[in-house]
């Protein structure tokens, strides 16, 4: 009996491990290729040819630009605070890769499915601003200094709203379980209902990874570079890719509040032949390429414009909306768990036949 | 089991270090720092105990919130502490005092404190509904049932508050720019805009 626990331990403690390399390696290398992918897009709309001399097409550059990180000299001012100065752009990464944890990339692929999955995720990203503001206080520098302070007011004012669009994806779901909300029934109507949250959530999440058209944290135009200013070599990259993991973790949850997750899309039965986690994939690269797509397109916010927008717009948006979602489904009868879990209409559109009689 | 019990020790003591840090470290802003491990640390602790739903809105609320402000004060002070700790060390008596008080009154609470006759049942029997449902649930369905009123207080209490710090701080400054969105929105190109033929040679 004793081995067999020890057998079951090891096993897992093995898959653990297993998966973890997995998900890290492969956030590292879609990190270093949507910072091509970036280039790439931002050039074809502008008309411009993006990377092009450093392997065919010029998908060598993201190692190239890796190395070049990797050989260059660690600057520290003389002025910094090191010990936070070191610690900020490991904690930002540190957060980027710990929230991976609790994504389920398909039915049985997810690490910790825990209970309170999507709080443990607003948890690590409400913690994100952490390393911006410890990295413009320890540079001990006028604009690192301006593009933390700026970066935290923001942070903080998008999560509000944020925070009650997953209330109301929670309403329609009934769980906080990550997979359970993938796996919830969604009648054609409540999806409707959400499109709107959807579309504010991923102006939020734009506004949350410091990303144009929100990025004053960063305003290379008045601020030099904000909070990265000081930065340089291996410090500079470890911000540079948390910032671009934070981007493909917002991207993915996203994805599993409103786009069903590893789910084929518009629960068309006959697509369920594609492992989930392509589909998971490529929805994430959908989300990916409107990051991009926003950076080209559109100029930056002056900064009472980006806090306008925030407290003024999607505050009292989302809050009317949290109201609005829960006497919907409370009139229609559609509540999670009313009616002994049946639902109204039972047209539960989301979710292919062949996986839900898997069920 | 071990497993846990060492991650207990690890969250405990760990816990109690940053709160020391956080009232002995000399920097300000280090203090902070210690306080937002301490929070964390207590999170861990909730988790332990299986309250992961008040673990991880520990987490949100004074982590990813609270501290955030107290941070942002923090570092927009620039106060010079080593002249503030100059006269220091004359509290120290009533510190103590006060510190001693404290202790005492807690002492006599928990040499005092028992607990009803049947609570040992009551425990068990709470203890199995939580199993069934999950946490987060179990939560809901007493916060919005049995403690509705006192729950409702609550968030009006924090609603006076909040409109309470509005008014303080909120004042009218004549002659300031600001920008209205609707009018602009409102603008139309035809209210603003007059296109003129200029013949050749001749000014407007």
């Amino acid at each position: 009996m004793m081995e067999f626990v020890l057998w079951i331990w090891g096993f897992w403690i093995a898959r653990t491990v297993v998966f973890t390399l997995l998900v890290t390696v492969g956030l590292l290398l879609a990190v270093a290729y949507l910072t091509y992918a970036e280039r790439k897009v931002m050039g074809a709309m502008q008309r411009r040819q993006g990377p092009m001399t450093v392997g065919p097409f010029g998908l060598l550059q993201p190692i190239a630009d890796g190395i070049k990180l990797f050989s260059k000299e660690t600057i520290i001012p003389e002025q910094a605070h090191r010990v936070v100065f070191l610690m900020a752009p490991m904690i930002l990464f540190a957060l980027s890769l710990i929230a991976w944890v609790v994504i389920p990339f398909d039915k049985d692929w997810v690490l910790a499915n825990i209970n309170v999955g999507i709080l443990y995720l607003f948890a690590i990203s409400s913690m994100g601003v952490y390393g911006v503001v410890m990295a413009g206080w320890a540079s001990n520098s006028r604009y690192a200094f301006l593009g933390a302070l700026r970066s935290a007011s923001q942070m903080v004012s998008y999560e509000v709203s944020m925070g009650l669009i997953i209330v109301c994806v929670l309403l329609v779901a009934g769980s906080l379980n990550l997979q359970e909300i993938v796996l919830a029934p969604r009648p054609f109507w409540t999806q409707v209902l959400l499109f709107p949250m959807f579309i504010v959530f991923t102006i939020s999440i734009l506004a949350e990874t410091n990303r144009a058209p929100f990025d004053l944290p960063e305003g290379e135009s008045e601020i030099t570079g904000g909070f990265m200013v000081e930065y340089s070599a291996m410090t500079f990259a470890l911000f540079f890719l948390g910032e671009y993991a934070n981007m493909i973790l917002m991207s993915a949850i996203a994805v599993t509040l409103f786009l069903g997750g590893w789910l084929p899309p518009f629960g068309l039965a006959f697509l369920s032949f594609v492992p989930g986690i392509i589909w998971f994939a490529l929805k994430v690269a959908f989300m990916l390429f409107v990051f991009i797509w926003a950076r080209a397109t559109l100029p930056r916010f002056r900064y009472d414009q980006l806090m306008r927008l925030g407290w003024k717009v999607f505050l009292p948006l989302t809050l009317v909306w949290v109201v609005m979602t829960a006497g919907l489904l409370m009139t229609f009868n559609a509540l999670p768990g009313q009616n002994d879990g049946a639902y109204a209409y039972e047209s539960t559109a989301n979710i292919p036949a062949n996986i839900k009689a898997e069920q | 089991m071990v497993v846990q019990a060492l991650a207990f020790y690890l969250f405990a003591v760990v816990l109690v270090l940053s709160a020391l840090m956080v009232i002995t470290a000399r920097n300000p802003v280090h203090s902070v720092l210690f306080l937002i491990l301490a929070f964390f640390n207590a999170a861990g602790l909730f988790v332990l105990l299986g309250a992961e739903f008040i673990g991880m809105i520990l987490v949100i609320v004074y982590v990813g919130a609270v501290a955030v402000l107290f941070l942002f004060v923090v570092m927009m002070l620039d106060i010079n502490f080593s002249d503030l700790r100059k006269g220091a060390m004359q509290f120290v008596p009533i510190g103590l005092l006060i510190g001693g008080i404290l202790l005492f009154e807690l002492g006599t609470l928990y040499a005092t404190w028992q607990f009803a006759p049947a609570v040992q049942e009551k425990l068990a029997a709470a203890a199995s509904v939580a199993i069934e449902a999950d946490n987060t649930k179990a939560l809901g369905e007493i916060l919005y049932t049995k403690y509705f009123l006192p729950f409702q207080m609550a968030g009006m209490i924090l609603f006076v508050a909040m409109i309470g710090a509005i008014v303080l701080t909120l004042r009218h400054r004549p002659g300031v720019r600001r920008q209205k969105v609707s009018l602009q929105h409102a603008r139309r190109a035809e209210d603003v805009l007059e296109i003129q033929k200029v013949p050749s040679g001749t000014g407007v």
